[in-house]
């Protein structure tokens, strides 16, 4: 059977790893590579690794730091921030990434999800959508949540599908970092509107939070960062809690 | 000396850096020689069924690879091309084994992608392994279940998992991406010794 994913993602800022809460405040939590072993020997079923100021200065220094992951680790992983074109996602496979994830450059420039899934593949394109529930509707958020998009969080997931995108990652910017749950309703429209994964991002706070998510909404995997980084949820401790609530997930 | 076949598919790096983690001295390369010459031949493959075997025919690698006595392991899109046929592209392969690749119906989310269980496992690429432990798959294409099914998956329908025929296998998902599991079983691969 195939299993829900629980996946760490690390932000990471000049070659660390740090956590925003609602996106503004960063707190230091330790070496990227060092932090993705832990989470890999912790029963991690893949990992994201969101470059938050990703500049083409610092590319160069995000490259490197793929390649050691790739070195160091078994499982996949994406990588995400500041990918604007082909030859961005080339580079940054090639240094061993499995996907890569496009957020504000493909609300601007739709058709680059097409190009990258047309090169490298469906699998590997995974488009992350910022949302915020406001004048009660879901919309979609670019430039780490400062810039409206002007269009519906449901409607671009469905676009970005049509487009070749392999996977979505939703993250509600009205849970993130208020570890009160994932957004259950935005989660649930838009994986029961896609034919392909949602992993739902945002408001991770206790193990019961990821098991409404599963429950409750059809998402792939729950994505999540500060509860894993700080040991608030030990990932073996999660795991074992979800399997007790007959939710599939890894345990080998 | 294992070989890693490079062509114009991705995820070369990660078999690279999972049989270096073992210990292994491997290469990647395209050289005919280079292949032929080594102790165990690594087919990985992440990619397009045709433009795949377009370029392994173009460089006559086609040829090389069904010659091949050693060990060969065929990864994801690498044991697709070891069938006979694949619905992607409608692209005759390298016919080393009976099945032929179809794409998932769409009854589910396509592509498979995520951890899922091995049951009916057969032989010594097992050693070590549990039926109902999880790999890593992401495809949308299967190879269908035959006499050369050595390990089964179900997703939407039963699938070859793992694939045997005398020293050619093949495995549908990324041992090189599946932790712990996936290394013991790339790890057998590599200690294979042909009578």
């Amino acid at each position: 059977m195939l299993k829900k994913r629980i996946i760490p993602c690390l932000d990471i800022k000049d070659g660390r790893t740090v956590k925003g809460v609602n996106f503004i405040d960063i707190r230091d939590a330790g070496d990227p590579v060092e932090l993705a072993k832990r989470y890999v020997a912790e029963g991690a079923d893949e990992l994201v690794f969101l470059d938050i100021t990703a500049t083409i200065e610092q590319r160069k220094t995000l490259i490197g730091l793929v390649e050691k992951v790739a070195q160091e680790i078994n499982i996949p992983f994406t990588v995400g921030g500041g990918i604007h074109a082909v030859g961005d996602v080339a580079a940054i496979l090639k240094a061993g990434a499995d996907k890569v994830s496009v957020n504000s450059s493909a609300v601007r420039r739709p058709a680059l999800i097409a190009e990258i899934a047309r090169e490298f593949g469906s699998q590997c394109v995974v488009v992350a959508i910022d949302t915020k529930f406001e004048n009660n509707e879901w919309s979609v958020f670019t430039n780490g949540g400062r810039v409206a998009a002007n269009r519906l969080a449901l409607d671009w997931a469905l676009e970005a599908e049509q487009l070749g995108a392999g996977e979505i990652l939703l993250t509600s910017m009205n849970n993130d970092g208020a570890k009160q749950g994932f957004a259950l309703d935005i989660t649930r429209l838009v994986s029961m509107s896609v034919n392909i994964p949602v992993i739902a991002s945002g408001g991770a706070g206790t193990k019961e939070h990821f098991k409404a998510v599963f429950e409750q909404t059809k998402a792939s995997g729950a994505l999540a960062a500060s509860v894993f980084h700080f040991g608030e949820i030990p990932i073996p401790e999660l795991k074992s809690y979800l399997l007790s609530q007959l939710i599939p997930i890894r345990c080998n | 000396m294992i070989a890693i076949i490079q062509y114009n598919a991705g995820n070369i790096k990660s078999v690279e850096n999972a049989v270096k983690r073992l210990g292994f001295d491997c290469l990647v390369t395209d050289d005919m020689d280079q292949i032929r010459a080594a102790d165990k031949v690594i087919f990985p493959g992440v990619g397009e069924a045709s433009s795949a075997m377009a370029y392994l025919r173009q460089h006559q690698l086609d040829g090389v690879i069904r010659s091949l006595t050693q060990p060969v392991l065929g990864i994801c899109l690498g044991q697709q091309l070891l069938c006979e046929h694949s619905e992607e592209g409608n692209t005759d392969c390298l016919g080393i084994f009976k099945a032929k690749v179809k794409k998932f119906p769409p009854h589910d989310l396509v592509p498979h992608i995520g951890w899922n269980s091995l049951t009916d496992l057969k032989g010594d690429l097992w050693k070590g392994i549990n039926s109902e432990d999880d790999v890593y798959f992401v495809h949308s294409y299967y190879s269908e279940i035959c006499s050369e099914t050595i390990g089964t998956c179900q997703y939407i329908l039963p699938f070859s998992a793992a694939m045997h025929r005398d020293n050619f296998y093949a495995t549908q998902f990324h041992p090189e991406k599946s932790a712990g599991v996936g290394s013991v079983i790339l790890k057998n691969f590599l200690e294979i010794h042909l009578i």
